[in-house]
């Protein structure tokens, strides 16, 4: 039952009167001039003149490959707005072949696309061409022998008389019918082929696309991780140049109160002193803020010398070993600063450790950071956020972060972060 | 004591000058660039100079580098310099010309008046104030090399001898007595291989082998 309602189905899309028969017969048939321009436009010049001598012939034989040259881009976005306007079918451009001067195309014979186009209108598109012909030729062929027994009475009187051959009649009449049957199979065939030979000869190759849209991503990837690494500077530079300045000099001034000012009541000197370490206090919150974001001294002086800063803060033996040259951008070098400065502090507060290995070094393309300690181990980067966050930070420029970290210890915390963006 | 401030935060500027006149000083000028502050030195001829690290107009190392251009020119003006960030390689820097008159600090020790007075003072009369975050990070350079073989309590003494200390200052911040301090010294010298000689000399060739590690 199902396989009769299907082959119902199929037979009434197919129908010389569906909208779908129409549709690819119009499409067919439109394809015809331009897919038999590649040949036309080739022979043209030799139709106005035909030498016979070598160099002419040479001569003509290069004009005419140039105009075909010259064609195959207004041509290629004809077919583009017919399969648009006729099928809905969206063939996206080709960046490599239709961008910039018409000339531009020509640039590079060795071109791929250049060759599939040659292809599709030079091979492929005379032979939709014929079949594009063919359904014309099905369509009009049928409506002429289909109507074959009523040309007794519109044909003038004197010519030959169908009549007398009912058995013609009803022959040319079968055939008629039979073409118009055929006319949209034939017709739903050639646009199923050409809308093929389009997609993949008119349009991007594929892996090509996929390439290019990765190229664009991991552009727009870079240009939002270091928007963010700007910003960070931003902000540690307003702090810097704002707030963290206001601070010194409010924490200066009430120095300055608690050991000059004579005869405060005791109270109120309870009050500035209060007020004082406050104030070094928030400063002292501030430098611990400003740290974390983006320090002046990784930008100023790189690598070495702002991990020997934290290195120095730590209350543990470190052992430093950095080799950082030559500098990767200052996102990379954010991150691997990052990374040592969590994974420090996550040493401290967790492993238990007497001593830690901190080596930040440059292998050709790739910035390699370890810190290993040798404390009680058992990290769990799924448990706590700051492995999660550190992990992520180091995605973001294409990084692998590893961590081993057995229970009883020791912990290493690798990453390597690409230079090469 | 006359001294110049280079400091491009006005607020900060306003602040060191009422300390300083507070507490005896004369402020000779201040100024919130690099090339103002060499002006005013080679003009006022200041017994120390207060400069801030980074100014207009890179705001990076700016104040170190004319620190090290008035070494050259007037060596008898210490220098006092301030930064948001301490940094090991200006201080060795700043100190391979000489030891005396040099001071690096953060610039958040301003806050601890009596702290930051002090050292000013000790940079003026020709003694050496480094911050400990400085000495930190000069411990932490220096891992394989003599200085390896002192004892904890000695890397204590000599990293406070850094930071421009007399003796009785080391053995108040260490609280012990002045005697195991000399004991401690004479250790490091020991350690150091310093050959004997005038005490003071030695005590500027320990914190230069310190320093440098290697020599």
């Amino acid at each position: 039952m199902a396989s009769i309602s299907a082959a119902t189905r199929r037979a009434r899309a197919h129908a010389p009167w569906s909208s779908a028969a129409w549709r690819d017969t119009a499409f067919v048939a439109s394809g015809v001039p331009l897919q038999s321009a590649g040949w036309l436009i080739v022979g043209a010049l030799w139709t106005a003149w035909t030498p016979v001598k070598v160099l002419p012939v040479l001569v003509l034989t290069g004009a005419s490959v140039m105009l075909l040259l010259l064609a195959l881009r207004p041509l290629t976005s004809w077919q583009r707005e017919r399969c648009w306007a006729l099928l809905g079918l969206r063939v996206p451009r080709m960046p490599g072949f239709e961008d910039g001067r018409p000339w531009d195309a020509l640039r590079d014979l060795r071109s791929p696309e250049l060759w599939r186009v040659l292809q599709y209108h030079l091979v492929v598109g005379p032979f939709l061409a014929v079949g594009g012909l063919a359904v014309i030729a099905a369509w009009a062929g049928g409506l002429v022998f289909a109507v074959s027994g009523l040309y007794a009475w519109a044909l003038p009187p004197g010519g030959p008389d169908l009549a007398e051959h009912p058995r013609r009649v009803v022959l040319l009449t079968a055939i008629g019918v039979l073409l118009l049957a055929a006319a949209p199979w034939v017709a739903a065939a050639v646009r199923r082929v050409d809308a093929r030979a389009v997609a993949s000869l008119l349009g991007p190759d594929r892996a090509k696309e996929l390439q290019r849209r990765v190229d664009d991503l991991a552009e727009k990837r870079a240009s939002v991780v270091d928007a963010a690494d700007i910003e960070r500077r931003r902000i540690e530079r307003d702090l810097h140049d704002g707030a963290q300045q206001r601070l010194v000099a409010l924490a200066l001034n009430l120095g300055l109160a608690r050991e000059t000012l004579a005869g405060v009541p005791d109270d109120a000197m309870r009050v500035i002193v209060e007020a004082h370490e406050e104030a070094k206090e928030a400063l002292s919150e501030l430098r611990t803020l400003i740290r974390g974001l983006h320090p002046a001294v990784l930008e100023d002086r790189g690598l070495d010398a702002a991990l020997s800063g934290i290195a120095a803060r730590v209350p543990l033996p470190v052992r430093l070993r950095v080799e950082a040259e030559p500098r990767a951008s200052s996102t990379v070098e954010a991150v691997a600063y990052f990374v040592v400065s969590e994974a420090l502090t996550n040493v401290v507060k967790h492993a238990r450790a007497n001593e830690v290995d901190v080596a930040v070094l440059r292998r050709g393309d790739t910035l390699r950071v370890r810190v290993s300690d040798d404390g009680v181990g058992g990290a769990d980067p799924s448990a706590g956020t700051g492995l999660t966050g550190l992990a992520r930070r180091v995605r973001s420029v294409d990084g692998t972060f590893r961590i081993a970290s057995p229970a009883g210890g020791p912990t290493t915390v690798t990453v390597e972060l690409p230079c090469a963006l | 004591m006359r001294v110049v401030i280079a400091e491009d935060s006005v607020l900060l500027r306003a602040g060191l000058i009422k300390l300083l006149e507070t507490s005896g000083f004369e402020v000779a000028a201040a100024v919130g660039e690099a090339e103002g502050l060499l002006a005013a030195v080679r003009e006022h001829r200041p017994d120390a100079a207060i400069v801030d690290v980074r100014m207009p107009p890179g705001f990076t190392d700016e104040g170190v580098r004319a620190a090290l251009v008035m070494r050259r020119e007037s060596p008898e003006v210490a220098v006092l310099l301030l930064s948001q960030y301490v940094e090991e390689r200006y201080a060795a820097d700043l100190l391979s010309t000489s030891t005396s008159g040099i001071g690096y600090l953060l610039k958040d020790r301003v806050a601890d008046v009596s702290v930051f007075l002090d050292a000013l003072r000790r940079v003026a009369s020709g003694g050496t104030a480094l911050d400990p975050e400085v000495v930190a990070q000069l411990l932490l350079r220096r891992h394989r090399d003599p200085l390896d073989r002192l004892t904890p309590r000695e890397r204590e003494v000599l990293a406070l001898m850094a930071e421009g200390r007399s003796n009785a200052g080391i053995a108040a911040a260490l609280v012990v007595s002045e005697s195991a301090v000399a004991k401690h010294i004479n250790n490091i010298f020991a350690k150091l291989d310093l050959p004997h000689a005038e005490g003071d000399h030695r005590r500027v060739l320990a914190v230069l082998r310190f320093l440098d590690g290697e020599s």
